[in-house]
C-alpha cells in the first residue's frame, strides 16, 4: 500500500486492478473511442486546412470595394417626387475614395494580416491575330503576393513586374502562342492600349483562372483603366478566416466602402466547410457519449458486484462521501488511462493513413498535424467524461444501505 | 463504570405510515456492562438481526433511545453516526466478509485507514500485531481468497479489533464454519475478551457456544425474554 495515497484512491485502484477483465474491456472501449476522436480530429483538421489553403490562397478573404452608385430621383420639395422611372445605373470602374487612409486603417487593425490595394478591370489581350479577354489586376507585388501566392505557381520566367511587364497564366499563353519575353498588346474598352512584355507564366491549377487572370504593376493598371492614383479594391486577409464576415460587417459599418467576405461570396464552400465541421463535432460528441455510457455501465455493474464490500466499508465507518469518491476516481482513472492508450492508437492510425492515403499525383492527401494540444485536450476531456460517467454509479454506491448491502 | 450499551424502549417498525406497517421490535430494554461476553439468541424472524443492526448503528430505531458509552445516539446525524460506528463498534459477519481486493494485513488496517485517510507505519504495526494475535502472522500478505473460511474469520476478528472498539458485534460468526474452526474462532474471541476486556455481543444458534458466554439474551417475537445465566 502506498503511504502517500489517500484511502479513496487506494480502494479505487485496487478495485480496478481486481476486476482485471472488466477493466481491460472498458479500457479498450475507451481507447478505441478516444482513438477515433483523435484520428478524426487530426485528419479532418489536416484535410480542412489543406482544402481551405487551396481555395483561400487564390483569393482574398475580404474585398473592399467602392460603394455602388445609386440613382436618386430629383426632388421638387420635401416628400414630393417627380413621376419618373428610376433605373439602376451601370457601375463604372471607380476608385475607392480616400483609399490610402482606408488601407492604413486596415493595416492598423489587429485582426487584419495583409491589406493590398489593387486596380483591376476587363481588358483585351492581343497578339497577332489572336485576342482574348482578360482580367487585368494591377497591384503592389510585395503586399498582394502575400494574399494570392502567385510566386509559388510561376512555371516559366521570373517574378518581375516593371511598368511594362505582365504575368499571364499558362492557358492564355497557349491561346496566344506567347512565351516569356514576348509582347502583348493590352487594350481597354476605351481603346487605351499598351504594349506589355511577358516576364512570367503561372499555373494556378484552374483552367479558367489561367485563362483570364493577369497581373501587372499597380501603376500600369491605373493608367490602362484611367484611374490615375486610384484603386478599385483593397484586398484583405485576416487572422481568423471564420471571423471574416463579422470583420467585413464592422468595416462596412465604419467606412464608406462595401466589404465582401469570402464567407458571403463563397456561401456554398463555406457551408460545406461548416457542414464538415459540424458532422465532425457531432460524430465526436456521440463517440464520447457512447464511451461515457460504457464507463457508466461498467461502473454500475461494479457497484452491484461490490455491494458487499461497500456494505462492510460502510459498517467499519466509511463515510458516504468516501464511497462516492472511490467510484468517481475509478471513472476518472478509466477515462485518463483510456485516453492515453487511445491517443497512441489514434496517432498510429493517423500516421498509417497518412502514409497509405495519397492523392492521384502521389502527394499527401492531408498534412500530418499532430498537435500536443489535441492529446492534452483528449486526455482532459476523457478524464472529465469518466468522472461524469462515474457520478450515477457513485451516487448509487454511496446511497447503498449497509444492512441491505451486507445481507446481499 | 457506565454500561457500554444501553437500550431503552427500542421499537422498530417497517413500512411506517402505510397499511402494511409492521412492528418487529416491541420495546427492547437491554444493558451490557464493560467486558461482558453476551450471547444473543432467538429463532429466525424473532427480530434479532434487526436488533443487532440497531445496536451496530447500521439502522435507526423507530422510537426509543440507544446509548453507547453513555452517549445518546438518537439525534445524531448520519455522518456522526458513521464516525461513531467506526470508532466504537467492531463487526464480525457470518460470511467472513473480507474485502477480496486486499491482503489479510490490509483488511485489518482498513478501519484505521478509513478513519485516518492515509496509510501509516503505526497502522501496519497494529495490523501485524493483531494478525499475530489471531495466529495468522505469516498470512499477512495473502489475499482473502487464498485463505480458508476459518482463517478468514480470524482475520475478520482481528479487523474488528483494529480500532480498539468498545463493543464487538458478531453475527453468527461461526455459523458457516466446520465445528473445529468454529470452536477455534469462538475460543479466540473469548480469549481476547478476557485479555483485553473487550465487550462482545454474539448472535448464535449454537447452544453449546452460548453456554460458554457470560450471559444469554434471548429475543422471541420482538421481545427479550427474562435474562438467564448460562448453566454452569
Amino acid at each position: 500500500m502506498k503511504r502517500w495515497l489517500p484511502f479513496a484512491w487506494i480502494a479505487a485502484l485496487r478495485f480496478l486492478a481486481e476486476g482485471r477483465m472488466q477493466t481491460t474491456f472498458i479500457l479498450s472501449g475507451i481507447a478505441i473511442g478516444v482513438g477515433v476522436i483523435v484520428f478524426m480530429s487530426a485528419m479532418l483538421a489536416g484535410l480542412q486546412a489543406n482544402f481551405i489553403k487551396r481555395v483561400l490562397t487564390s483569393q482574398p478573404q475580404i474585398q473592399l470595394l467602392p460603394p455602388d452608385e445609386v440613382a436618386r430621383p430629383l426632388r421638387r420639395g420635401e416628400g414630393v417626387f417627380e413621376a419618373a422611372v428610376v433605373q439602376r445605373p451601370a457601375q463604372r470602374v471607380l476608385s475607392i475614395d480616400q483609399w490610402q487612409a482606408i488601407r492604413d486603417a486596415m493595416r492598423a487593425r489587429p485582426d487584419v494580416v495583409v491589406a493590398a490595394p489593387t486596380a483591376s478591370g476587363a481588358m483585351l489581350a492581343v497578339r497577332g491575330d489572336a485576342s482574348r479577354s482578360i482580367t487585368l489586376t494591377g497591384m503592389e507585388p510585395e503586399q498582394y503576393f502575400k494574399i494570392v501566392r502567385v510566386p509559388d505557381y510561376i512555371v516559366a520566367g521570373e517574378l518581375r513586374l516593371g511598368t511594362d511587364d505582365i504575368l499571364i497564366g499558362t492557358e492564355l499563353a497557349k491561346d496566344l502562342g506567347a512565351s516569356v519575353g514576348d509582347k502583348l498588346n493590352v487594350t481597354s474598352a476605351e481603346a487605351r492600349s499598351r504594349i506589355l512584355t511577358i516576364t512570367g507564366i503561372f499555373d494556378l491549377g484552374n483552367k479558367g483562372a489561367n485563362q483570364r487572370n493577369t497581373f501587372v504593376a499597380l501603376r500600369t493598371a491605373q493608367s490602362l483603366l484611367y484611374l490615375i492614383g486610384g484603386v478599385t479594391t483593397i484586398d484583405l486577409t485576416v487572422s481568423d478566416i471564420y471571423a471574416a464576415e463579422t470583420i467585413a460587417q464592422e468595416i462596412e459599418a465604419s467606412l464608406p466602402v462595401q466589404a465582401e467576405s469570402w464567407i458571403a461570396t463563397n456561401a456554398q464552400f463555406f457551408t460545406a466547410v461548416r457542414a464538415q465541421q459540424n458532422s465532425n463535432t457531432l460524430i465526436r460528441l456521440f463517440v464520447a457519449l457512447s464511451v461515457a455510457f460504457g464507463i457508466a455501465a461498467v461502473l454500475i455493474v461494479s457497484v452491484i458486484q461490490r455491494s458487499k464490500d461497500i456494505g462492510i466499508l460502510r459498517a467499519m465507518g466509511t463515510a458516504r462521501r468516501q464511497i462516492l469518491q472511490i467510484f468517481l476516481i475509478q471513472g476518472g482513472v478509466l477515462g485518463f488511462l483510456g485516453s492515453l492508450v487511445g491517443s497512441v492508437l489514434g496517432a498510429g492510425a493517423l500516421m498509417l493513413w497518412h502514409h497509405l492515403a495519397r492523392q492521384v499525383d502521389g502527394t499527401e492527401l492531408f498534412p500530418l498535424v499532430l498537435e500536443p494540444g489535441l492529446f492534452v485536450a483528449a486526455a482532459a476531456i476523457a478524464t472529465l467524461t469518466g468522472v461524469a460517467a462515474g457520478v450515477a454509479p457513485a451516487v448509487r454506491a454511496a446511497s447503498l444501505d449497509p444492512v441491505e448491502a451486507i445481507r446481499g | 463504570m457506565a454500561d457500554v450499551l444501553v437500550l431503552d424502549q427500542i421499537r422498530k417498525s417497517y413500512n411506517v405510515g402505510t397499511p402494511v406497517e409492521v412492528e418487529v421490535l416491541h420495546g427492547i430494554d437491554l444493558a451490557i456492562r464493560p467486558g461482558e461476553f453476551v450471547a444473543l439468541m432467538g429463532p429466525s424472524g424473532s427480530g434479532k438481526s434487526t436488533l443487532l443492526n440497531i445496536i451496530g448503528l447500521l439502522d435507526r430505531p423507530t422510537s426509543g433511545r440507544l446509548l453507547i458509552n453513555g452517549e445518546d445516539t438518537t439525534d445524531l446525524p448520519d455522518a456522526a453516526l458513521t464516525k461513531l460506528r467506526g470508532h466504537t463498534i467492531g463487526f464480525v459477519f457470518q460470511y467472513h466478509y473480507l474485502i477480496s481486493a486486499f491482503t489479510a494485513a490490509e483488511n485489518v488496517m482498513m478501519p484505521m485507514l478509513v478513519d485516518r485517510g492515509h496509510p501509516d507505519r503505526q497502522m501496519e504495526e497494529r495490523a501485524a500485531e493483531l494478525l499475530d494475535r489471531v495466529g495468522l502472522g505469516k498470512w499477512r500478505d495473502n489475499r482473502a481468497t487464498n485463505m480458508s473460511g476459518g482463517q478468514q474469520q480470524r482475520v475478520a476478528v482481528a479487523r474488528a479489533l483494529a480500532m480498539d472498539p468498545t463493543l464487538v458485534l458478531a453475527d453468527e460468526p461461526t455459523g458457516n464454519l466446520d465445528t473445529a474452526s468454529a470452536n477455534a474462532v469462538f475460543e479466540l474471541m473469548r480469549q481476547i475478551n478476557r485479555e483485553r476486556s473487550t465487550t462482545f455481543l454474539i448472535v448464535t444458534h449454537n447452544m453449546d457456544l452460548a453456554r460458554q458466554c457470560d450471559r444469554i439474551v434471548e429475543v422471541v417475537d420482538g421481545r427479550i425474554t427474562p435474562a438467564r445465566q448460562p448453566p454452569g
